[in-house]
C-alpha cells in the first residue's frame, strides 16, 4: 500500500495544484519550490483549470501490472492553457481516435485499485472536450 | 400532529448538476445473452447506461457536484455539508464525502457522510440538506443521489441496473432558482429488495416490488404531500417519480391524476436505464433544465426497504440564469456509445477470475 504517497499527492492529483512564481509568474505542474525560468524560491500554490491541448501521445499495449487489464490506453503530453505541460492517461476515447492538437479537458477518474483490500487511487485523467455548447 | 415538514428558514436549490456515463447497453443485447433474445417483447426498457472501466460512484459524484457548483457559483468552501447517497458507495467503510470534499475544496470545514436507503437515498440526503441549511446550521449543504447499480447477471434487473446521479446545492430561498414548498417522508418496514454484507448482487421480492412497495409508498407521500399542501395534481407543471422502468412511473401517474405531459420531461428510464439513488433526482435535473419561473415541481423517489420522499419545488427567476451554465443533463443522455455484452462483463467485473 502507498497510503504516504496519495495522501501527499492527493492536492495535485484531484485539483491540479500546481505552483506559480511570484516573481516571474511562470507556472509549474507538478509544483516546485525553485522556479526553473527565474530561479526565484518564492513560488505560491495554483490550482490549474484543467483545460488545454494534446501535444503528443503514445499508445500503451505493455503496461505496469496495475493497468494491465486496461490496454490498450493512451497516455499523452497535454499542453494546458495556463503554460504547463502534464503527462496523463485519456479516457472515454479509443486510442484510434487521438490527435495532436486535440482539445482535452480534466476529470477525476479511478486510477487504479491497491489489490482487493488496498485504498482506492483517484486522480486526473483527460477526455476530449465534453460539450462546447453547454447549455444549449 | 404537523405531517408536512418545513424547514424554519426558506430553503431551496442554489445550483443542481448531472452525470451520466458514456456507454449504453441495449436490453436487446442482454436478452439475446440471457434469453436467446425470446423476451424482446417484453423488455423494460430500451437501454441503460454502464459505468466506464474507471467509474465509480465517487468520480461519478465529482462531475454532477461540478456542474452543481458551476450553477450556484459560490465558493466551494461556503458549503459546510458533503451528503452521498448511494447503494454503491466504493468503499465499504470510508466515507466518498471526503474525497468529493477534498476534490471540490469545501474541505476541511464541513461535516461528510454518506447515506443508504437503496433507491431513494439521494433524496435522503437531501431532506437532510434541507434540515441543516433550514435550521441555520450551514448556509449551503450538497447532496447527492449518485449509484453504479449492481445486476445479477441473468437476473429480471440486470436489463436496468444502470450508473448516474444528481448533485443538489440548496441555500437559502432568497438565492434560489426552485424554492421548497414543503416536503413528506413515508417510511414502513418492507423487506421489497435487500443486499446482505458481503454479497454482491441485491435480491428482490418479485411480485412483491410492486403494490406493497413501489406504489403503496409514493402514493402515500404524494397524497399526504399534496394534501397538507392543498394542492391538486393539476396545481404541477411537471412530476417526477422514481423509475425502475417505464410502466411503473407511468401507472404511478394515471392513478394519481397526473398527465404523460406532466411526466414526460423527467422521464429518463427508456434512455438510461434505472440509475437507483439517481434515478428520480436525475429526471427531477432534466425538468429543472427546462422549467419556466413560477413553475410547480413534484419530486416524489421510492427506495426498496422501504420509502418515499416527496417535495414540492417553486420555480423562481433566478433559474434562467443558470440553467445554460452547466451541460444539461439531456446533453449526458444523448452522449451514448454502445458497448457489447461482453465488455460490460469485463468492465463491471462479472467474470470473477479467482
Amino acid at each position: 500500500m502507498d497510503i504516504p504517497r496519495y495522501w501527499r499527492l492527493r492536492n495535485q492529483r484531484y485539483r491540479l495544484e500546481g505552483s506559480r512564481c511570484k516573481e516571474c509568474g511562470s507556472i509549474c505542474f507538478p509544483p516546485r519550490f525553485l522556479c526553473p525560468h527565474c530561479k526565484s524560491a518564492e513560488m505560491e500554490p495554483y490550482e490549474l483549470k484543467g483545460r488545454g491541448k494534446i501535444y503528443s501521445y503514445t499508445i500503451i499495449h505493455q503496461a505496469p501490472d496495475i493497468f494491465d487489464k486496461n490496454v490498450p490506453y493512451t497516455v499523452a503530453l497535454i499542453d494546458l492553457e495556463e503554460g504547463a505541460r502534464i503527462t496523463a492517461q485519456l479516457t472515454d476515447i479509443d486510442p484510434d481516435d487521438v490527435s495532436i492538437g486535440m482539445p482535452v479537458e480534466m476529470v477525476i477518474r479511478k486510477i487504479y485499485e491497491d489489490g482487493e483490500n488496498g485504498p482506492i487511487q483517484y486522480g486526473y485523467k483527460f477526455r476530449p472536450i465534453l460539450f462546447t455548447d453547454a447549455g444549449s | 400532529m404537523n405531517r408536512i415538514m418545513k424547514p424554519l428558514k426558506p430553503v431551496g436549490i442554489i445550483g443542481y448538476g448531472a452525470y451520466v456515463p458514456a456507454y449504453r447497453l441495449s436490453a436487446k443485447e442482454i436478452s439475446r445473452v440471457w434469453r436467446n433474445g425470446q423476451d424482446r417483447n417484453y423488455l423494460p426498457i430500451k437501454q441503460k447506461s454502464v459505468p466506464g472501466p474507471d467509474e465509480d460512484t465517487i468520480t461519478m459524484s465529482i462531475e454532477a457536484s461540478k456542474n452543481a457548483l458551476l450553477r450556484a457559483e459560490i465558493d466551494a468552501d461556503r458549503i459546510r455539508a458533503v451528503w452521498v447517497g448511494s447503494e454503491s458507495h466504493p468503499y465499504t467503510v470510508k466515507p466518498s464525502g471526503t474525497v468529493l470534499a477534498q476534490v471540490l475544496g469545501i474541505y476541511p470545514d464541513t461535516v461528510a457522510g454518506d447515506l443508504e436507503f437503496a433507491c431513494k437515498a439521494g433524496t435522503e440526503a437531501m431532506q437532510a440538506a434541507i434540515g441543516f441549511v433550514g435550521s441555520g446550521m450551514a448556509e449551503y449543504a450538497l447532496a447527492l443521489g449518485t449509484d453504479t447499480a449492481q445486476g445479477r447477471p441473468g437476473d429480471a434487473l440486470e436489463y436496468t441496473a444502470a450508473a448516474g446521479g444528481a448533485a443538489f446545492i440548496l441555500g437559502p430561498a432568497e438565492q434560489a432558482a426552485a424554492v421548497l414548498e414543503g416536503s413528506y417522508s413515508f417510511v414502513t418496514d418492507t423487506p421489497d429488495f435487500f443486499r446482505r454484507a458481503y454479497q454482491h448482487y441485491p435480491e428482490h421480492g418479485n411480485r412483491f416490488t410492486g403494490d406493497l412497495a413501489y406504489f403503496l409508498h409514493i402514493r402515500s407521500a404524494v397524497n399526504t404531500l399534496m394534501e397538507e399542501l392543498n394542492l391538486q395534481p393539476n396545481d404541477f407543471d411537471a412530476v417526477v417519480f422514481h423509475q425502475p422502468n417505464v410502466k411503473f412511473p407511468r401507472k404511478k401517474a394515471e392513478d394519481l391524476g397526473f398527465t404523460t405531459d406532466q411526466l414526460k420531461d423527467g422521464l429518463l428510464v427508456d434512455y438510461v436505464g434505472n440509475t437507483y439513488a439517481g434515478s428520480s433526482v436525475l429526471g427531477f435535473t432534466a425538468v429543472l433544465d427546462k422549467a419556466r419561473p413560477g413553475d410547480r415541481i413534484l419530486l416524489a423517489s421510492f427506495g426498496s426497504g422501504a420509502g418515499s420522499d416527496a417535495f414540492s419545488f417553486v420555480i423562481h427567476d433566478k433559474i434562467t440564469e443558470i440553467q445554460s451554465k452547466a451541460p444539461q443533463t439531456m446533453q449526458y443522455v444523448r452522449r451514448e456509445k454502445q458497448i457489447d455484452y461482453a465488455s460490460y462483463a469485463r468492465w463491471r467485473k462479472k467474470i470473477r477470475m479467482q
